[in-house]
């Protein structure tokens, strides 16, 4: 078994779910005795790409920024190129704009959001936004892939390999980029954060969040919230966890003054290691919790910025 | 302009998730079914304030069985105009595109809405197979939608802020939170319902080509740890060398 992954350029650098693909990709085809091949495209140091473990890296220099459907005909041509019959992206953005449409022009069975190595034709996923697993068979001959972002991780197991100038013929984009609007350049995305400080309505006001921020800065974290914080403009939508925002996993989770609805669990509950702050030891939230602190989150916090800051003075 | 909007049924989010016959299948008993709430709260709903804007229609279409009419009146009180059931098992999201695509090749659509995924499958992998198989333009995540002429401009959210994206109708557009806000159907709006024109289609089978083998649910928790609020600064020592995070 071949398997051809897709390394996306983003303004020259590879997103942390790009490498993640690459982990991933390199160690399913070792598990089968199989090769992995990397295809990217646009400015970069594509040879950087060994270092998650590929045997081989393609590379389109000319294409910069693509849509899915360019993305779609230059994997394809990189797959058959690289005699793959298995086709790997990340379930980000731009996995999800490409991926469904190779696997129809491949003729591929397809499974999204894999979180583990699959064994043989079984892919694991999780369903019901997090509360359940699935293990899913791809029956086709052909077979793509998408994986799930912090869940595999990152694996630099190899080293830089040599990288071969690919030339494909790609239509224009039909989805064009007219205006990029960064609303703060500084901070950690949220989706790639694998720490994050996140606060909900206990924290009566937008005024309050200093602390919020303050804790999220001496831990290296992002800071996320519940959805009515961002539903009544405390906080910005992007900044929105769980069942309808975004779903995230990373390592620390620390909830402050959120009850634990069901429909945010369903966006956080595959975080490694959960903290949760509230004064209601009856708060749901405490059931899916690793640690509790019952208290006031205004005594609360400040006594750990605090102990942030002298642990990082140690550091 | 002639919208379609992709809805499909789902658990409702409060649902207590369990399975059937050997954990392959999703246990139903008890369970109280929805309209998937990215599907209605925002591509049903933002479909409509551009039929009401700017004329035109919206039909909603979804890919199941008789047990599906429930959401897809639910769909029609809330204002759509008509409405089509493929009378065929969700079986994989392909077979379902197909479906889709089968009926919508031949109706003149300017635009196709879903949401950006189900919140039982949570595949996003439905309006994308869509768009190849019409050979339409597709944006994923769409958090706004204008329409002018025949130019759809969307906002897509991206790590730190917001890109702007311009797409030449026909196209399918997945729907994200920011598109539109919820509405409640009113009395007028369930009673015309019932009278709205459902038509069910016998298709052709498709094959699928994936399939679910079993169910399992994540491992349990393990006990929370408590730590007294006085003594919250022993949280951050334990997080450096009991769990390993910082
Ligand atoms: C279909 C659907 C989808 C939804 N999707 C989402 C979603 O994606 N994300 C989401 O977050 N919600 C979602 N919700 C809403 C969800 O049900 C909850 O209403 C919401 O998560 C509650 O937010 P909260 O915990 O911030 O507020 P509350 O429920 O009001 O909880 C506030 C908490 O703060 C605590 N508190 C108050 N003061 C203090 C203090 N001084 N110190 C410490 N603790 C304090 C309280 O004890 C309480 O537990 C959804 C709901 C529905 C119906």
């Amino acid at each position: 078994m071949n398997i051809l992954v897709f390394a996306e350029n983003q303004n020259g650098k590879f997103p942390k779910s790009a490498l993640e693909a690459v982990s991933f990709a390199a160690a399913w085809a070792k598990s089968v005795g199989g090769s992995c091949t990397a295809i990217t495209h646009g400015q970069i140091d594509a040879s950087v790409l060994g270092n998650y473990g590929c045997n081989r890296v393609l590379h389109l220099a000319s294409l910069a920024a693509a849509d899915g459907e360019q993305i779609t005909a230059l994997v394809i041509a990189a797959a058959e190129k690289s005699a793959a019959n298995t086709i790997v992206l990340s379930h980000d953005t731009t996995g999800k704009s490409a991926a469904p449409r190779i696997a129809v022009r491949w003729n591929a069975g397809i499974v999204s959001g894999a979180t583990a190595i699959p064994h043989g034709t079984t892919v694991k996923k999780n369903v019901f936004s997090g509360k359940a697993i699935a293990h899913v068979n791809i029956t086709s001959e052909k077979q793509v892939v998408t994986v799930l972002p912090n869940a595999y991780g990152v694996h630099a197991t190899g080293a830089p390999c040599a990288v071969e100038a690919f030339e494909v013929s790609v239509p224009a984009a039909r989805v064009v980029v007219k205006e990029v609007k960064l609303e703060s350049a500084e901070g950690i995305p949220l989706p790639e954060a694998d720490k994050v400080v996140s606060a909900g309505r206990g924290m009566k006001g937008p005024e309050n969040w200093g602390i919020i921020e303050e804790l999220a800065k001496e831990l290296g974290a992002a800071t996320a919230c519940s959805r009515p914080v961002s539903d009544i403009g405390w906080r910005p939508h992007h900044e929105h966890v769980g069942q309808t925002g975004i779903a995230i996993r990373p390592n620390l989770y620390i909830a402050v003054g959120i009850s634990g609805a069901i429909q945010h669990l369903a966006g956080v509950n595959g975080s490694q290691v959960i903290v949760v702050i509230n004064k209601d030891p009856e708060a749901p939230f405490f059931k899916a919790a690793d640690y509790g602190i019952v208290g006031d989150a205004f005594e609360v916090v400040p006594q750990l910025i605090a102990a942030a800051k002298a642990f990082n003075a140690t550091k | 302009m002639k919208l379609l909007v992709c809805i499909s049924k789902a658990p409702d989010t409060t649902s207590k998730i369990a399975f059937a016959n050997g954990n392959t299948s999703f246990d139903e008993a008890g369970v109280t079914f929805i309209v998937n709430p990215y599907d209605e709260w925002y591509a049903l709903v933002r479909a409509l304030e551009l039929k009401e804007a700017q004329g035109g229609s919206v039909t909603v279409i979804s890919v199941g069985g008789s047990d599906y009419e429930q959401i897809i009146r639910k769909a029609l009180a809330i204002g759509a105009d008509d409405a089509v059931r493929i009378d065929a098992p969700e079986t994989d999201a392909l077979s379902v595109a197909k479906h889709i695509a089968d009926y919508a090749k031949e109706q003149g659509f300017d635009l196709i809405l879903t949401g950006k995924e189900t919140i039982n499958y949570n595949g996003s992998i439905v309006p994308g197979m869509l768009a190849e198989l019409l050979s339409f333009p597709y944006v994923t995540l769409a958090s706004k939608l204008h329409v002018n002429g025949n130019v759809a401009t969307c906002e897509r959210e991206i790590a730190g802020g917001v890109e702007v994206l311009e797409v030449t109708l026909p196209a399918v557009i997945s729907a994200a939170k920011g598109m539109a806000e919820q509405r409640i159907p009113n009395m007028k709006g369930i009673m015309s319902a019932r009278t709205k024109p459902l038509q069910v289609i016998t298709p052709v089978a498709f094959a699928a080509n994936t399939s679910v083998q079993n169910f399992e649910m994540p491992p349990a928790k393990s006990a929370c740890k408590f730590i007294a609020p006085e003594q919250a600064a022993d949280l951050i020592q334990l997080l450096h060398t009991e769990a390993k995070v910082i």
